[in-house]
């Protein structure tokens, strides 16, 4: 239920509603991309960004570095 | 898939368990850890985790699959909404097989009631645009993960004017059901692996009661398989320097924040109410939301003037279950009176459900 899954932003799709297309594993969904724009930030910036998506939310962005360190095992 | 196959590489999962291995040489077993969400539930029965690390990792599955711990009386509620020719309701097909005290939202479904399984609360607004004739109700369950999808539905339907559109609020709070599992007696845990979905909604912080007060050294994870991995070595780690911390695993997903505009939503449409029923654990205090006055007009049991009649809920053995205090397996109705199929208790009818994983997954 509290799946969320990884996609990327690749269009705006109704600015008004703050909603945008996501691909997630090749799948387009729309998406409402409030909870995840910066202060001072437009929608059109987070084109291309990678978000995890949850019942059509955008919950986060995927911070690509931090998602690196997982292959460095310790030690 | 990015973000996604880089996660389930079976090599780094080897990798990882055998620094499992190395770091448990150092501790007693057995180390009962428990996994407070049905998502990760799911993902170990799914990948096998729990036969491929050592037997001296214990999982126990937490109360964190909102699907299961749906009261009897909420089903019974949308089931009576969804009779009402004018009434459209939607739900998460998660829900739709959930067992009321007469049957689910499916039986009600069939015997003619417009039941519409919808991805997004968002789908169910739209039903309702395309349907101005019709009342749409949605009926909205899940923990803060799910809570800022109804919040923002809510927010756009006032911004948008639209009249036929109501919300059944049955969310949970996640820390009353941690809370309620901790202070049981009966229940010793050496670890918890902490929702990642949650708490990139509430922030890791969110979770530092945990190992603060009540000694329990806790990781927030994500849901692939080296995420638990990673997680649980984290863990080991803390138990093996004697550490009793709150670390970050899933730190991709997951600020110590949390996201604030998320849980801005939350505050402005949800209040938090004394106490809630949950299927299996009775009521729990703090534990459940309703929409605020303000938003009265979007909250089904106001517009409808309908309110939850108290059932009795069949002794089951699922809250044993649920506290983790039972295995599914020794459940007597495991596999007999209770399947998948025809669920008799929660814990069987969504796949994140310990009792629907086990039969699923470890063909019994
Ligand atoms: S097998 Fe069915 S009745 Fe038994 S604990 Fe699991 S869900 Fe409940």
């Amino acid at each position: 239920m509290c799946l969320g899954v990884p996609g990327k932003i690749v269009a705006i799709t109704d600015p008004e509603r703050q909603l945008g297309a996501v691909d997630i594993g090749g799948v387009r969904r729309e998406v409402n991309l409030s909870c995840v724009l910066e202060e001072g930030e437009r929608l059109q910036d987070l084109i291309g960004e990678w978000v995890v998506v949850h019942v059509g939310v955008a919950l986060s962005r995927i911070d690509q570095e931090a998602a690196l360190w997982l292959d460095a095992l310790p030690e | 898939m990015r973000f996604l196959s880089e996660f389930r590489d079976p090599s780094l999962a080897n990798a990882w368990v055998r620094r499992i291995e190395a770091h448990l040489s150092g501790l007693q077993a057995p180390l009962p850890i428990m996994e407070f969400c049905g998502g990760h539930t799911h993902a170990i029965f799914r990948y096998g985790l729990h036969q491929i690390l050592p037997s001296a990792i214990e999982w126990v599955h937490g109360p964190g699959c909102p699907v299961c711990v749906l009261p009897r009386a909420a089903i019974d509620l949308a089931c009576t909404l969804a009779q009402d020719p004018a009434v459209i309701l939607a739900s998460f097909g998660d829900a739709v097989r959930v067992p009321g005290s007469s049957g689910s939202l499916l039986s009600a479904k069939a015997q003619g009631g417009d039941v519409r399984i919808v991805y997004s609360p968002l789908d169910a607004l739209e039903i309702a645009r395309r349907h101005p004739e019709r009342e749409v109700v949605f009926l909205a369950i899940g923990f803060e993960t799910t809570q800022p999808a109804t919040a923002l539905t809510i927010l756009q339907a006032e911004r948008e004017g639209i009249a036929n559109f109501s919300v059944l609020c049955r969310h949970v709070i996640t820390e009353a059901a941690i809370r309620a599992v901790l202070a049981d007696p009966d229940v010793r845990l050496a670890g918890v692996i902490a929702p990642g979905h949650v708490a990139t909604v509430l922030g890791a912080n969110a979770f530092a009661f945990i190992p603060k007060e009540y000694r329990i050294p806790t990781v927030v994870s994500g849901f692939e398989p080296l995420d638990l991995l990673q997680a649980l070595c984290l863990l080991l780690g803390q138990l093996a320097a004697g550490r009793c911390a709150l670390d970050n695993q899933y730190r991709r997903s997951v600020r110590p924040q949390g996201n604030l505009a998320a849980q801005k939503a939350i505050a402005q449409v949800f209040e938090p109410i004394g106490s809630a029923e949950w299927r299996g654990l009775g009521r729990l205090p703090a534990s459940g939301v309703r929409i605020k006055e303000r938003y009265g007009r979007f909250d089904a049991e106001r517009r409808f003037g309908v309110t939850a009649q108290t059932v009795e809920e069949e002794p089951l053995p699922c809250s044993q279950v649920l506290c983790g205090k039972l295995k599914p397996k020794a459940c007597p109705y495991f596999g007999t009176r209770c399947h998948p199929e025809q669920p008799l208790g929660a814990l069987m009818v969504s796949s994140e459900g310990a009792c629907a994983a086990w039969y699923r997954y470890q063909g019994e």
